[in-house]
């Protein structure tokens, strides 16, 4: 049994200007101790996939069919305790910005507290010998320091740094990290990365990590899924999506993507835009932009599955 | 042949406001401090030729905007010189301004929502006497067509267009003036993967039809190996390593660039696990003595922590400050 089974999860929002489906038949799997990357441009449903997950919706938006197995566990039919004993707990949640996600007039060491203390009876000392512990794993020197800081006298690596020790602090099954190093400069972002791998590699925790950077990924997660207008249009084992994509969109944002070799030559670029998400083609929404596109795609493909490769195209690439 | 603008010893630097006491301190003669001063730009001297893409690389804070700031004119400099086309624009001047544009990062905060397109792309030709006010209409329609948007959105407003199509409508803006160099800062960074291509294209496509000169400011490594033909690294307000953009990659000398490229997540080559450069950008309030970089440097040596590098030529047109690289040859 996989730890995280999400199978045909539809979210819509019902709005004034009619209902949008934001995530379209979504179906994935997380085994213990993998990292799952999921990749999208902006509006292509990857953070409302997490806050899915999360049951962090807010009105408008709301499951409207599929089902989140967790350890299998059903959660669309798990109480709003069953989700405080969840959330912190075996699932927790790294945001893209620390700001926003870390309490502003609370010092550091009394937000990790908090989460501890919330699932668990502990004494003071323990807590802070385990706060301590988390801010350590999470490359802050002098934790017993750090905890007395609030977060304005952070840097933006520090802050995200504190908000991942928040997210491990009760050793978790399954973190979902989402855009969690986007704000941040390149050498940072190379730490970050670096010591999640260690954490993910030395806990056994499964990690979700949502990017629209798909080099971001590459050497991270073990399985790739990459999202448009609210699908999971491919998906497989990282190195094969990258190497090999099967969908022509994967090919396209692979291609658009500036390297050395491509120096002084035009750049590929996926012809069109994204399409609003109220007013999708019918059928397959990347078919406008395709190239490969044809009358066949007028149907919303299904999925195909080849090995450990899925896709939704009626047009793949052939593999070399 | 001299550069189309070069930059000498360009500095700007920023006071810390004083506090009531300190000011009245210091009135009275009592107070020893001066204001103290935040070096934002020291001594950046670049040159750029004519039809060149000169990147302009680093992390927050390490003063790449404020260079692009200064050299198109939005802010005064505070020591040093700027020249364009040899004529000395260190004071700004609005003539010669005029030649210099700038594209900036957000296109949903450098349109103002509330001006149709025609009028965004026409305002400042018409104010500085480039078109007529009956001319205007037709004037949008070659800019918009220009960067690649129909010129029928001429009477739309920003919100009705995407991310990448308001960043074309902002590069619009800039050519009205027609000018030579244009000063793009993280011009791509808010667009996505996708759409990024495009507009990187559209860049291409503009320096070679209207012979446009960028200073071509951007963290993001990969598109500056893309679009550039030299790279200048910046750290902590100083240039750090100057370059043709292949042989800054390829060869790296200072060892933030080295970091630097190491870190950088890419799709074309297989990353050994490496362990990232530790530590973070040192404050520029209290910058370390020495190189700056020298307390996150793997190869620190005694001479870092008290003399600044200078930047010199190692191989041919490949500049770097750093002690390890001119003490070894």
């Amino acid at each position: 049994m996989a730890l995280l089974e999400v199978d045909r999860l539809v979210t819509e929002f019902h709005t004034g200007a009619g209902v949008v489906r934001a995530l379209d038949n979504v179906s994935f799997t997380l085994e213990r101790g993998k990292v799952l990357g999921i990749v999208g441009e902006s509006g292509s449903g990857k953070s409302v996939t997490a806050f899915s997950l999360m049951n962090l919706l807010e009105a408008p938006g709301r499951i409207a069919s599929g089902s989140i197995r967790f350890k299998g566990e059903e959660l669309g039919a798990a109480s709003p305790t069953r989700w405080s004993q969840l959330r912190g707990d075996r699932i927790a949640m790294v945001f893209q910005d620390p700001m926003m996600s870390l309490n502003p007039v609370m010092r550091i060491g009394a937000q990790l507290a908090e989460t501890v203390a919330i699932h668990a009876r502990a004494s003071r000392a323990q807590i802070d010998e385990q706060v301590c512990s988390a801010l350590r794993r999470v490359g802050i020197a002098a934790p017993a320091e750090r905890m007395r800081a609030y977060p304005h006298e952070l840097s933006g690596g520090m802050r995200q740094r504190v908000a991942i020790a928040n997210a491990i602090i009760n050793a978790p099954d399954l973190i979902i990290a989402d855009e969690p190093t986007t704000a941040l400069d390149v050498t940072i972002q190379g730490q970050i990365l670096y010591e999640m791998k260690q954490l993910v590699r030395s806990s056994g925790t499964a990690l979700l990590w949502i990017t629209h950077d798909i080099s971001l990924v590459k050497d991270l997660a073990d399985h790739l899924c990459v999202m448009y207008a609210g699908r999971v249009i491919e998906q497989g084992p990282v190195d094969q999506v990258i190497g090999q994509p099967r969908h022509p969109y994967t090919r396209g944002l692979i291609d658009s993507l500036p390297h050395a070799a491509s120096r002084g030559k035009r750049l590929y670029s996926i012809p069109g835009a994204t399409p609003p998400l109220l007013a999708l083609p019918p059928g397959c929404a990347f078919a406008p932009r395709c190239s490969r596109a044809s009358a066949a795609c007028s149907v919303t493909p299904q999925v195909t599955v080849a090995g450990a490769r899925e896709f939704r195209c009626f047009h793949p690439l052939d593999r070399p | 042949m001299t550069a189309m603008l070069s930059t000498n010893k360009l500095t700007k630097t920023f006071s810390l406001k004083q506090g009531t006491l300190a000011r009245a301190a210091a009135a009275l003669g009592v107070g020893g401090d001066a204001p103290r001063q935040v070096f934002a730009v020291n001594q950046v001297s670049l040159d750029v030729d004519q039809g060149e893409v000169l990147g302009l690389v680093g992390e927050s804070g390490c003063g790449k905007s404020t260079v692009g700031r200064m050299i198109a004119g939005l802010l005064p400099a505070s020591a040093g010189s700027l020249a364009f086309q040899g004529e000395d624009i260190t004071r700004p001047s609005v003539a010669t301004h005029l030649k210099i544009q700038m594209v900036f990062q957000n296109p949903y905060a450098s349109l103002n929502p509330r001006h149709r397109i025609d009028q965004a792309v026409t305002e400042a030709a018409q104010y500085h006497g480039l078109v007529s006010k009956s001319e205007a209409p037709a004037y949008a329609a070659q800019l918009l067509r220009q960067v690649g948007l129909d010129p029928s959105y001429a009477t739309r407003y920003p919100h009705q267009f995407s991310g990448g199509q308001r960043q074309r409508i902002a590069i619009a803006r800039a050519l009205s003036l027609k000018p030579r160099f244009v000063v793009c800062d993280e011009a791509v960074s808010a667009l996505d993967v996708s759409v990024q291509a495009q507009v990187l294209n559209l860049f291409m496509d503009l320096r070679e039809s209207q012979g446009l000169t960028y200073l071509f400011i951007s963290h993001n490594l990969a598109v500056v190996e893309y679009i550039a033909d030299r790279v200048a690294i910046m750290y902590l307000g100083r240039v750090v390593e100057l370059a043709d953009t292949r042989s800054i990659f390829s060869r790296p000398q200072h060892p933030y660039t080295q970091a630097l490229i190491a870190d950088a997540p890419r799709l074309d080559t297989k990353v050994a696990e490496h362990r990232p450069i530790q530590g973070e950008l040192p404050s520029p309030l209290d910058p370390p003595r020495g190189c700056a970089f020298h307390p996150r440097c793997p190869h620190a040596m005694e001479r870092c922590r008290s003399e600044v590098p200078a930047l010199q030529q190692g191989a041919p047109g490949h500049w770097s400050a750093c002690h390890l690289v001119h003490a070894a040859a």
